[in-house]
């Protein structure tokens, strides 16, 4: 099959514009005869499924946690972009679009990221009147910081917890349709499977966590805003219930899963503890606004610190390496994610790291207090000599911007990150790979949407910060409910679609099949064991750095430890009654395969593009290389083994952006 | 460390439960509270028995779903954390915790350790949000300053992340703080203001018919509250019922 | 106003409410008593004036009688609905890590209140509405014609040691529930703002300096009385 990316004609800044005006629309009688599924309540699905129901459909909307509000959206932290230019600083539609576009290192399509700047606006108007508490300034107009990979200021924020609050929008939008019935929620429900009846989507099988019950859900289109991917590394920021399953099942019956390898490492999280570690914390990146990253220069310091002889605090400032600054004069600490990632882990490689396990660099906010300090004496008319005063206001003022985060890392570190600088350290953050999907938001099984994390998407092979919540919000209330309702507008005759047919009984069978084998297998192992073997397979050979060799080692493996896996897994407790072990088995499952396909999308992919990063293929300096003949989508089409996958390639097309080197120095 | 942990276990809402025994060893100062029990749960599962089922997803103290009554108190005995981000240094080699579920009629037990919250679920669906279309022709988001004493006062009541430690912690399991704080961030800007009234009535009538208690101001709720919510939301919504039940 | 009473919050502004009620009814009372102390004939006449003024007897009296009852059932209603939102209680319960003994209290010490005051009744109410209404004697002189009765029958009163103790210790829980209810009635009335800040410290002096007051009159009585 080839793909069509039905990206529609004419200039690109009239694309969205002509095709919303050339759709066709179902009248509002009709709407109330289509159902659709919509799995997941995280920005993307929560604001669809909120809009599809204001819009008249019937939605049933799924979600594995007890409550929609819960949704792993609910964690970032730094803010959400728009082109709104309120700060006058020179920001625009086209802005806005050029960064995505080279943030992502010219690996997303020119369109979609479009059309994407140009609702971001919308977005901001449309939460501000749903009672977002954004950030405002004194005059009570909205604020703006600045976030990485940009030299504008376009991101909006709610204190450190902007992902809380676009979602309790979100969700309350869901809650006045939930209220007036339109939207039928399943809390505690988890995809297991989606049905494809004569080519299309037509529901979905679930099971209900708390009873065990394996339930047929059947509508005229299925929308999967499921998530990204980043548990299969085990440790990531991603929730713990994070998965990719409905991604997976959708990919196993017939929808093509795009740049699987592409990976976020975010460069400012909370080093590893110990081996009791289960999750990583993320501390947001827009400290990277006021924090200075750096090392010891001399290696001899650093051997000192990690072994914990020196204090930081003891170093001078001409023996300190401010590595971003050094490497990067433009943008300093404020470069792309994958970028600081990498230089991180660089030192660190190289024996400079600064905690114990030599795998952490310092965030320092001296600086910062020393200058806020003394900017607030200024205003208030103190003295800016007196050193013990300037340090006082200067922690109030990084207390009142990151007051939450300092305090989450004190809780979990235990040192005081107001008096020594913090460690941090990269971790998985996001997937910009996922389902690929066409213009419409539309998979390769037609009537399955995908949107937010769960899709490809917009960020090519990096995502800007502040991006991914743009993008689940555009998906969501933007972009799909006009999409989808093309699609529907042919089915306005179908009438409720049975779920006693063939297809719903082989789908149910086939998840019965798979927890009976959990449950009765009686190995000897917990599901953990395995996830943890997977996700140090990944890290150490998937991870920020990737090389031949040790791609076909980890497909190797992955395929070993998953049939090692449905050997010896033991699965406690019975399929019918809550049984969290049994949700963990099917989740590991599905993350063995996918792992296996993303190290071979990484070992076809032979160059460097933003996450993606080679290790034959760097600058002299050691900068990521692309390469001309790469510039398209990988699309893999299941076919049994994940190995066995077979690749589809959509060429990306760049007709208003000069494809440049990626350079932020 | 070593410690003793005494836990609840419960099959399902049918069936009563009671108080475990289970003593754990080896135990890093430097572990979250959830990993704690993640080590017990593996020694569970390869011993043969059932894991203690608890409920906890992003691990960093922002989505809510973790609970435990942790030694009488509402995610034990940290402040402003969440279970999933107390640490076991906290603790002291050789304690005894006892490890309960949120407990309220209103919060009827699922298994083990976790609770069925959804009553807070319903009484957002009763009030819990402005009624606005999605258009992309809503005002733009500037044409209506707020001051930023209101705006940040309505961010500090927006925080809440419907953990229910509040209803947890009191005595009399009442809801009021979750609503207060609810009802205030609306009742602090502006665009809340339309359905001010009818949202207060209609979201204190749900939360009274869920069964939660009433307020006796005893202030433990603030004490508890993960996220620091002030009890000055609850006044508010007192005087938004007052305020609304004048007015209809 | 339809159904305010029967929502969770408007039963709590009625509690609050009656509460203000009965806190200026406490001032008032021990208004009038503590005159007792510094001039008994200044004392005799404001009793006989509250003794048998119509307006006194028959308007104000009942309506106290009411907020009193109003106070009590409400509180016991509340507590009953209370303790049955949580019908299994925890295994390891720490209250004092949250909050007062007071704030969780109000039941008990409101309790023993109502005990106080049944005694109270029997003991001073009653004998009043005797000599009034049954026997019909409004002249509030005594026997002997000598005087106002009043201050000799109170020094009376507190000739018994158990009636002091009695007094001592129901003032002492009024202190309690005062300690929690002053500030707790505010805050019911959605009275939470910079002023209130300042009313806190006003409602600690409130609920200490009253009943505190009320057993300094008891003990000088006691240790200074004539009889």
């Amino acid at each position: 099959m080839a793909l069509d990316s039905k990206i529609p004609e004419g200039p690109l800044a009239d694309k969205w514009t002509n095709h919303k005006n050339n759709i066709n629309l179902v009248n509002p009688a009709n709407k109330r005869l289509l159902d659709v599924i919509v799995v997941g309540t995280g920005l993307a699905g929560g604001s669809a499924a909120a809009t599809l129901a204001e819009l008249g459909y019937n939605v049933k909307a799924f979600c594995f946690q007890d409550s929609p509000r819960r949704a792993h959206s609910i964690a970032a932290q730094g803010g959400i972009n728009a082109a709104k230019n309120y700060q006058g600083d020179g920001d625009s539609t086209y802005r806005l679009f050029y960064d995505t576009v080279k943030g992502g290192d010219y690996r997303s399509r020119e369109a979609n990221v479009h059309r994407l700047a140009e609702v971001s606006t919308n977005i901001i108007d449309q939460c501000v009147a749903q009672g977002v508490p954004f950030a405002r300034d004194y005059g009570g107009l909205l604020d703006n910081r600045s976030f990485g990979g940009v030299l504008v200021s376009r991101t909006f924020y709610a204190k450190g917890q902007t992902g809380q609050q676009l979602l309790l929008g979100a969700y309350s939008a869901m809650n006045r349709q939930i209220g007036r019935g339109k939207i039928k929620m399943y809390n505690r429900h988890e995809m297991l499977d989606v049905v494809v009846v004569d080519g299309k989507a037509r529901g979905i099988i679930a099971r209900n966590l708390v009873t065990g019950e394996i339930e047929r859900h059947s509508a005229h289109a299925v929308v999967l805003g499921s998530g990204g991917y980043g548990n299969v590394f085990y440790l990531s920021t991603n929730a713990m219930g994070s998965n990719v399953t409905a991604a997976w099942k959708a990919h196993k019956r017939g929808a093509y899963f795009a740049n699987p390898c592409y990976t976020q490492i975010h460069p400012t999280c909370i080093p590893v503890s110990g081996d009791h570690q289960s999750k990583l914390t993320l501390m947001s990146e827009s400290l990277r606004n006021d924090g200075r990253i750096w090392v010891p220069k001399n290696i001899e310091d650093a051997k000192a610190i990690q072994n914990r002889e020196l204090k930081p605090t003891d170093l001078t400032e001409d023996q300190r390496d401010y590595f971003l600054e050094r490497r990067y004069p433009a943008f300093g600490n404020l470069v792309p994610r994958d970028v600081a990632s990498r230089a991180a882990k660089e030192r660190c490689d190289a024996g400079f790291g600064v905690n114990k396990t030599g795998e952490a660099v310092f965030l320092d906010f001296a600086a910062a207090i020393l200058r806020y300090g003394k900017e607030q004496a200024h205003i208030k008319g103190l003295d800016e000599d007196d050193a013990s005063l300037i340090q006082t206001l200067g922690k109030d003022l990084v207390k009142s911007k990151y007051g939450n985060l300092f305090q989450m890392y004190e809780k979990i570190v235990d040192e005081n990150p107001y008096e020594t600088p913090m460690m941090i350290y990269p971790a998985v953050h996001y997937t910009m790979g996922g389902v690929w999907v066409d213009y419409n938001l539309q998979t390769t099984i037609p009537g399955l949407y995908a949107i937010g994390e769960a899709n490809f998407s917009e960020h090519g092979a990096n995502r800007l910060g502040a991006s991914a919540l743009m993008q689940g919000l555009a998906d969501g209330y933007f972009v799909l409910p006009y999409t989808i309702g093309n699609y529907l507008s042919d089915d306005i005759r179908t009438g409720p679609i049975s779920t006693d047919t063939v297809e719903f009984e082989e789908a149910e069978a086939k998840v019965k099949s798979e927890i009976n084998h959990f449950v009765n297998n009686k190995g000897t192992k917990p599901v953990d064991y395995f996830h943890k073997r997977l996700g140090k397979i990944m890290w150490n050979k998937c991870g920020m750095a990737r090389n031949e060799k040790e791609l076909k080692e980890a497909i190797e493996e992955i395929s070993a430890l998953r049939d090692e896996f449905y050997k010896e897994v033991l699965v406690p407790g019975s399929a019918n009654e809550f049984n969290e072990e049994l949700a963990k088995a099917g989740r590991v499952a599905d993350f063995l395969e996918l792992g296996e396909l993303f190290a071979k999308d990484a070992l076809v992919r032979e160059e460097s593009a933003g996450g993606h990063f080679r290790e034959e293929h760097q600058t002299p300096d050691g900068e990521a290389q692309r390469r001309k003949e790469f510039q398209f989508v990988s699309a893999w089409e299941y076919k049994g083994e994940p190995k066995d996958a077979e690749l589809h390639k959509e060429a990306l097309v760049y007709e208003n952006i000069e494809v440049k080197e990626r350079s932020y120095k | 460390m070593n410690l003793t942990l005494q836990i609840w276990r419960q099959e399902n809402a049918k069936t009563e439960g009671k108080i475990v025994e289970y003593p754990i060893q080896d135990i890093s100062p430097d572990m979250s509270f959830l990993e704690m029990l993640d080590v017990l749960n593996r020694q569970l599962i390869t011993t043969g028995d059932s894991p203690v089922a608890f409920d906890h997803d992003c691990r960093e103290g922002i989505c809510g779903s973790c609970s435990l009554y942790i030694n009488g108190e509402a995610h034990g005995p940290d402040r402003l954390v969440t279970t999933c981000q107390l640490h076991m240094r906290k603790f002291k080699d050789g304690d005894t915790i006892f490890i309960e579920p949120f407990r309220a009629e209103a919060f009827p037990v699922i298994k083990d350790l976790i609770v069925d919250r959804s009553a807070f679920d319903r009484i957002q669906h009763a009030g819990g949000f402005i009624s606005v279309n999605t258009s992309g022709n809503t005002q733009d988001g500037n044409s209506i300053p707020i001051s930023k004493h209101d705006a940040d006062e309505a961010m500090d009541a927006a925080t809440c992340i419907g953990c229910g430690a509040c209803v947890a912690s009191c005595k009399n399991s009442s809801a009021m703080l979750f609503v207060g704080a609810k009802v205030s961030q609306y009742a602090l800007l502006p665009q809340g203001q339309i359905e001010a009234t009818d949202r207060v009535q209609n979201m204190v009538a749900q939360m009274d018919l869920e069964g939660f208690g009433n307020c006796t101001n005893t202030g433990a709720c603030e004490v508890e509250c993960p996220k620091g919510i002030s009890l000055e939301n609850i006044a508010r919504m007192n005087r938004e019922l007052i305020k609304a039940s004048l007015k209809s | 106003m339809s159904g305010f009473l029967s929502s969770s919050i408007g039963k709590k502004i009625a509690m609050a409410l009656s509460a203000f009620f009965l806190m200026f009814f406490i001032l008032q009372h021990f208004a009038i008593n503590i005159l007792s102390v510094i001039n008994p004939d200044t004392f005799n006449e404001v009793s006989h004036f509250m003794g048998t003024n119509p307006l006194v007897q028959f308007a104000l009296q009942p309506v106290l009688i009411f907020g009193v009852i109003f106070h009590f059932a409400m509180g016991f209603v509340l507590e009953f609905k209370n303790k049955s939102s949580r019908k299994i209680s925890y295994a390891k319960n720490n209250g004092n890590a949250n909050s007062t003994w007071m704030s969780r209290n109000m039941i008990y010490s409101g309790g023993f209140i109502l005990v106080f005051l049944v005694i109270h009744f029997i003991d001073f109410w009653i004998p009043e509405l005797n000599i009034k209404y049954v026997v019909g004697d409004n002249s509030g002189l005594l026997e002997d014609g000598s005087g106002y009765r009043y201050f000799e029958e109170l020094q009376h009163k507190f000739v018994p040691l158990w009636r002091v103790g009695l007094y001592c210790v129901g003032f002492i829980f009024l202190s309690l529930h005062l300690l929690h209810g002053f500030n707790s009635a505010f805050q019911s009335v959605g009275a939470n703002n910079k002023f209130t800040k300042s009313l806190k410290g006003f409602g600690i002096a409130y609920a200490i300096i009253i009943p505190l007051g009320f057993i300094v009159i008891a003990l000088f009585h006691f240790f200074n009385n004539t009889h």
